[in-house]
């Protein structure tokens, strides 16, 4: 697979908690933001507080939420975005064919109940979809597996496994499998290492499955010619 | 001895609150003849009145006005001490000087709705081509037609678009109706606790209310100022009928609970032994004193005839398809009247049309009666959506 990158000068991804003056964005937020045309119309899926809603904002990008917790809407609607409350497996089906430019689903995938059927819903909402996700090949889970013989636990995901919300996991590997399965066209993928930079690029699908925490995906609807 | 008078009469005479009628403590824009208002059933209206009251100012450019609609039983008397009731204005929690509707940066207008009884033209008005009230000769009247009548007020008031339109049950049917009939106008929209169409149970419930009023031999088909008489019983019941389903059964009971009512022990009677009861007792009775049983059957019938996907063959998402107007519905947990599912419905639709729409749902065991109590993390949100709304127009902002 033809892979297209770019280097970002990205902020980390997991900086101390300090007071958000403009340019302090999470990292994947900034790279997600960065793969996005000017003037676009966006869906944010799972949009948390609203953080990357109003990095997109910021940039004139018309940008749209849906949030399952009523807290996380809350705020976000008190910040004037225009976000509903709503379920990715469960009200993606509400929304027209073509609606937006780019659908994001950022570190929600791995929640879902249907992770196939939800992304196989982004590319009919939006011409484009941008993914993130944790992966689960990453090192520092395989050594907690192989060596502790428990489910991991790290930084970014410290959740037990008999209370994370976390009921999908995926590598990289899996994912980009699953997106051949479904005819997903990849435009380009970046994998983060703990601290949200970017991985080399020129590196080998191992390497990025071993060491990436998190990958993003910016993917297209595989034009149905071109397949078999 | 047993009592079974539920609602007492009242003690402001019907015959004394008709002169809010037809001559309202508030600003009345009179349309004459030249200026009719075409009615869903077909009858032009003229002349008709609608009373309004204002707050604030209007800015130069007029585009700082926001129109707040009121609800079933409303009135214009959003912000100011009611002429009735002697009481503060129903809206208080939202509408005044560094309020979420800040009186000090928006030009709030307020209407008695078409069909009301404070002083725009309803049923309990002079019919000025027989002199007579015009009872049950008045037309029945529709959410779309109220919407006609503010719109011309607006006109009237020299404002093209408003910069937003409030409203919370029959007055969020109506915010809905502006944004469908005139997205142009409306800038944005804050519409709270209601719904694109009316329920079959609100439906029902609307029915026995009515049958209610027209029960009581005092309603006199309708014309009960000539008679001298007034339906407090049936007016009475139909308000705590009504009043139930504002409330929450967990609001009820942590309200009144089981407690008695000044006494310790059953009186094994039909006396309001319970203060659930002597509170719906108390509500009834105040309510005729300010109502008039007519308009109620005629605003009931226009919440019930409420149905904008039916307007554009059952496709609400057409309704509203590529307006601009930036929206914000909200509903509350315990809202049985208007439950949440119904405001997704709604926002289901305005997504479906590519509108810009935040939907917040509050969790409240007030029931739909939330929207008008201090219920905080609605009012910051109505705050801060107005707020946004307000940088995108180029209007002052709090807090920039």
């Amino acid at each position: 697979m033809e892979l297209q990158q770019k280097v970002l000068p990205l902020k980390s991804a997991v900086a101390t908690p300090a007071p958000r003056g403009t340019q302090d964005y999470r990292g994947d937020h900034l790279l997600v933001a960065e793969m996005i045309k000017p003037g676009s119309k966006v869906l944010d899926v799972g949009c948390g507080d609203g953080d990357l809603l109003q990095l997109l904002e910021s940039r004139g990008i018309d940008g749209r939420g849906i949030e399952l917790s009523r807290e996380g809407v809350n705020r976000c609607v008190g910040k004037g975005l225009a976000v509903v409350q709503g379920d990715a497996d469960t009200d993606l089906i509400n929304y027209p064919d073509d609606a937006f430019d780019y659908v994001i689903l950022s570190q929600t995938l791995q929640a879902t109940r249907q992770p196939r059927v939800v992304l196989e819903n982004l590319l009919r909402i939006g011409r484009s979809a941008i993914v993130s996700f944790p992966n689960f090949g990453f090192w520092k889970m395989r050594v907690q597996l192989l060596v502790g013989g428990r489910m991991p636990r790290t930084e970014n995901l410290p959740a037990t496994w008999y209370d994370t919300p976390n009921i999908h996991f995926c590598t990289i590997k899996d994912f980009v499998q699953l997106c051949d399965e479904i005819n997903v066209k990849m435009e380009r993928a970046v994998a983060l290492d703990l601290y949200g930079r970017p991985l080399r690029l020129n590196a080998p699908w191992w390497f990025w499955n071993m060491f990436g925490e998190q990958g993003v995906f910016l993917l297209s609807r595989a034009s149905k010619s071109s397949q078999p | 001895m047993v009592n079974v008078e539920l609602v007492k009469s009242p003690v402001v005479r019907p015959d004394e609150r008709r002169q809010e009628v037809d001559h309202p403590t508030s600003l009345v824009a009179a349309f004459g003849m030249d200026q009719p208002l075409r009615l869903d059933c077909g009858v032009d209206l003229a002349p008709f009145q609608i009373a309004y009251q204002t707050y604030g100012t209007l800015n130069a450019d007029k585009s700082n006005a926001i129109l707040v609609c009121h609800a079933l039983t409303g009135d214009q008397h959003v912000a100011n001490i009611n002429p009735i009731t002697g009481k503060p204005g129903w809206w208080q929690t939202l509408v005044g000087p560094g309020k979420a509707l800040d009186t000090e940066r928006y030009f709030i207008i307020s209407s008695n709705v078409l069909g009301g009884c404070m002083g725009s033209t309803g049923p309990a008005s002079t019919n000025p081509a027989t002199g007579k009230i015009w009872g049950l000769d008045f037309p029945v009247i529709t959410i779309p037609d109220m919407v006609r009548a503010q719109a011309m007020l607006i006109d009237s008031l020299g404002i093209g678009q408003l910069f937003c339109v409030v409203g919370g049950s029959m007055g969020g049917m109506q915010t809905l109706q502006w944004t469908a009939a005139y997205p142009e106008r409306v800038f944005s929209a804050l519409a709270v606790a209601c719904s694109t169409r009316h329920s079959a149970q609100n439906i029902a419930f609307h029915e026995l209310g009515r049958q209610a009023v027209m029960a009581d031999p005092d309603w006199r088909g309708g014309r009960y100022f000539e008679e001298g008489t007034h339906p407090h019983r049936g007016l009475g019941v139909a308000r705590m009928a009504a009043h139930i389903t504002y409330l929450s059964d967990a609001a009820l009971h942590r309200k009144f609970g089981r407690r008695m009512q000044d006494r310790e022990l059953p009186t094994f009677s039909f006396d309001a032994d319970f203060q659930v009861e002597s509170y719906l007792r108390y509500q009834g009775s105040s309510f005729v004193e300010r109502f008039d049983a007519n308009s109620y059957l005629y605003l009931t019938r226009a919440m019930d005839y409420f149905d904008i996907a039916a307007d554009h063959d059952g496709k609400l998402s057409e309704a509203f398809r590529d307006t601009q107007t930036r929206f914000c519905l909200m509903s509350f947990t315990s809202d049985w009247l208007f439950p949440t599912a119904e405001s997704r419905d709604v926002v289901h639709a305005l997504n479906a049309g590519g509108v810009r729409v935040s939907f917040a749902e509050i969790e409240t065991d007030k029931g739909h009666d939330a929207f008008l109590l201090d219920v905080p993390e609605f009012l910051d949100i109505a705050g801060a959506f107005l707020n946004s709304a307000a940088s995108v127009r180029g209007l002052p902002v709090v807090g920039a």
